[in-house]
C-alpha cells in the first residue's frame, strides 16, 4: 500500500534527494473546494518541465487555453480560460487539486481530469480506439502534476 | 490582453454557399424544436471553414469529391451479381433517388429497424442483386453514398426522429451526451458548448452530417460519417464504436436530425 509510507517519510526521502513514492491517484486528498494541499511527490516542481507539458503529450493545455507567456506555441486554444495569471489568482494547494482532477474544482466541466485512474466509460488505449488492456496511467504522472503547478505558479499578474 | 486574442475565428463565418452558381445551399438555418433551449442557429461545417476550402465546394469542377461521384454513377448502371441486374434496372437513373439521402437514416418498417442509406444499398445488392455487401465505409459505398447525396443536394435534410424511429434516436442522444475515454469528453463538449472556439488549431464547428460524405484534405478521400465518428471517438482516448453498429447507426439518426433544416451538401469539401 502506497499511503503507508506516511507524510514523515516522505519529508525523509525528500530531504535526502531520493524520489518519495508519489501519492497514487485514488489516495489523493481533496478539500471541499477540490484542492490538494499536500505535494503529490513531496520533490518540488520543475518549472521547465512543466511548461513542456503545456504543449506536450498529455497534458496539452494550448489545446483549450491561452497562455501569453510561451508565445512559441502556435495555436492556441479558447476553451477554457487564459492562464495568464493564474499563479495569482489561485493557490498552490488549488492548483494542485485544478491538474489532477479539475472537476473536483469545477462541477462537471469539460477538462480533463490528469490524475486519475477510474471511472471511465469505454476507456481506450491511449488514441487507437481499441480498449484499454489492464489499468492505465494517469494522463499526467505525480511529478509532472507537480511540475506543471510549479509553472502555473510563475503566471503572475504583472 | 495578448497578441494571440484570436477572436478572428469566432463562430461561423458570413459566407454563403452556391454551388455552380446554381444550387442554393442552406448553411445556417434555425434550430429544430427538439433543439430548442440548446442551441438557437443550426450552421453546416463549411461555414466554418477557410475561404480556400469553402472556395473547393462552390464549383465542381474544383470539388475533389466529384470523382467519387462519377465513379458510382458508373457502378450504378454497371451489372453485378447472380441475378444480373444493376441499380440502374430498378431505379431507372441515380435522379430518381433524388430526395431520399435527405431522410436517412430511416426507420423501414419490413426489417423492423433504422437503416441508414449505406444498410439500404447493401440490402439492395445482398437481397435483389445476389452481389456481395460492399464494406460498410469502403470506398465503392462512400462514393455510392456521395452520388446519393449528389442528387439531394440543396434539399433540406429531414430525417423522421418520432413514431418508430423514437427509441433509436433516443438512444443516439444518450450516445451524444456520454463523456467517453480517459479525456471524458462528449460530442456535446465539443459541437455543442464551443462551436465556434478554437480547440488547438480546429476551429469547432457543430459537427453537423449534412455535408457527409465529405472529401478531407487531410486525409485526401471521400470520408464516411461512421469514420469521422470514429475519428471523434478515439480523440477522447476511448474505445470506439464500430462502423455500422447500432450505436453509430442511432447517433447518426440523432445527428442528423440535429441538422434537419440544412440542405444536403455532400460530397462537401473540409480540412
Ligand atoms: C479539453 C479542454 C481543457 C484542457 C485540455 C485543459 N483545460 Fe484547464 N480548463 C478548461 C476549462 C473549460 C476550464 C474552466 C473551468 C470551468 O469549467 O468552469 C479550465 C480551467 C482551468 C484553470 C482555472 C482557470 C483560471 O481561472 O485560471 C486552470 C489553472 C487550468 N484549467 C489549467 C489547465 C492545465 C495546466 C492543463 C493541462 C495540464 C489544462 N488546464 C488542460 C479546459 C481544459
Ligand atoms: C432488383 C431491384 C433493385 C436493384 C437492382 C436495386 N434496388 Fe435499390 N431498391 C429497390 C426496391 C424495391 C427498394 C425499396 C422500395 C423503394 O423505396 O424504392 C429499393 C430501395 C433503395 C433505396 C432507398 C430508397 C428509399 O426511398 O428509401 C436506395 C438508396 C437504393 N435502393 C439504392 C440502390 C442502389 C445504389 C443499388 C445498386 C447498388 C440498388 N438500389 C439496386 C430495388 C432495387
Ligand atoms: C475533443 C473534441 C471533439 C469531440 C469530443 C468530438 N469532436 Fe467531432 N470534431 C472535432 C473537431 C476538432 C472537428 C473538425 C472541425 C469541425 O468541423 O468541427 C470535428 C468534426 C466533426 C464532424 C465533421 C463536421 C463537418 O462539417 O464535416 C462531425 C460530423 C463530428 N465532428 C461529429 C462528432 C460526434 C458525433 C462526436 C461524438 C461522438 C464528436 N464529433 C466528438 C472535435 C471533437
Amino acid at each position: 500500500m502506497k499511503n503507508t509510507l506516511g507524510m514523515a517519510a516522505i519529508m525523509a526521502f525528500a530531504g535526502s534527494g531520493l524520489l518519495a513514492e508519489a501519492v497514487a491517484p485514488a489516495e489523493v486528498a481533496y478539500d471541499d473546494y477540490g484542492a490538494v494541499e499536500v505535494s503529490l511527490t513531496g520533490a518540488p516542481g520543475n518549472v521547465e518541465n512543466g511548461a513542456v507539458l503545456m504543449n506536450k503529450g498529455s497534458g496539452n493545455c494550448v489545446a483549450c487555453h491561452q497562455i501569453a507567456a510561451l508565445p512559441e506555441l502556435a495555436f492556441q486554444g479558447e476553451i477554457g480560460p487564459a492562464l495568464d495569471g493564474a499563479g495569482s489568482r489561485w493557490t498552490e494547494a488549488e492548483l494542485r487539486g485544478i491538474v489532477a482532477n479539475a472537476k473536483k474544482t469545477f462541477d462537471g466541466t469539460m477538462m480533463p481530469s490528469f490524475y486519475k485512474t477510474e471511472g471511465y466509460i469505454r476507456l481506450g488505449n491511449g488514441f487507437t480506439g481499441k480498449a484499454a488492456e489492464g489499468d492505465v496511467p494517469p494522463l499526467l504522472t505525480a511529478q509532472d502534476v507537480e511540475d506543471v503547478v510549479a509553472f502555473l505558479m510563475t503566471l503572475k499578474d504583472e | 490582453v495578448s497578441a494571440l486574442a484570436v477572436t478572428a475565428h469566432a463562430g461561423p463565418d458570413e459566407d454563403q454557399l452556391t454551388i455552380n452558381e446554381e444550387i442554393e445551399i442552406v448553411t445556417e438555418a434555425p434550430a429544430p424544436a427538439h433543439l430548442e433551449g440548446v442551441v438557437d442557429t443550426i450552421y453546416s461545417g463549411w461555414r466554418f471553414r477557410s475561404d480556400e476550402t469553402q472556395a473547393m465546394q462552390m464549383d465542381d469542377f474544383d470539388n475533389p469529391g466529384l470523382v467519387g461521384v462519377e465513379s458510382a454513377q458508373a457502378a450504378f448502371a454497371a451489372v453485378d451479381g447472380t441475378e444480373g441486374k444493376a441499380c440502374a434496372d430498378c431505379h431507372n437513373s441515380p435522379e430518381d433517388l433524388a430526395g431520399v439521402k435527405a431522410v436517412y437514416p430511416k426507420w423501414n418498417e419490413e426489417a423492423g429497424e433504422v437503416r441508414t442509406i449505406e444498410m439500404q444499398i447493401n440490402d439492395c445488392r445482398t437481397t435483389r442483386m445476389g452481389a456481395e455487401e460492399w464494406k460498410y465505409s469502403g470506398g465503392e459505398m462512400t462514393d455510392m453514398v456521395a452520388l446519393m447525396a449528389f442528387v439531394s443536394r440543396g434539399m433540406p435534410v429531414d430525417v423522421a426522429i418520432d413514431g418508430p424511429a423514437q427509441s433509436t434516436w433516443e438512444q443516439g442522444k444518450e450516445i451524444y451526451y456520454t463523456r467517453y475515454g480517459q479525456l471524458e469528453l462528449a460530442c456535446a463538449n465539443c459541437h455543442e458548448d464551443n462551436w465556434g472556439n478554437m480547440i488547438r488549431a480546429d476551429h469547432l464547428s457543430q459537427g453537423q452530417i449534412n455535408g457527409f460524405p465529405t472529401y478531407r484534405l487531410k486525409n485526401t478521400k471521400l470520408n464516411a460519417v461512421h469514420d469521422r465518428f470514429r475519428g471523434c471517438v478515439r480523440d477522447t482516448m476511448a474505445e470506439t464504436f464500430a462502423v455500422g453498429s447500432p450505436e453509430f447507426v442511432a447517433l447518426e439518426l440523432y445527428v442528423a436530425s440535429r441538422g434537419n433544416g440544412l440542405s444536403v451538401e455532400g460530397p462537401s469539401v473540409r480540412n
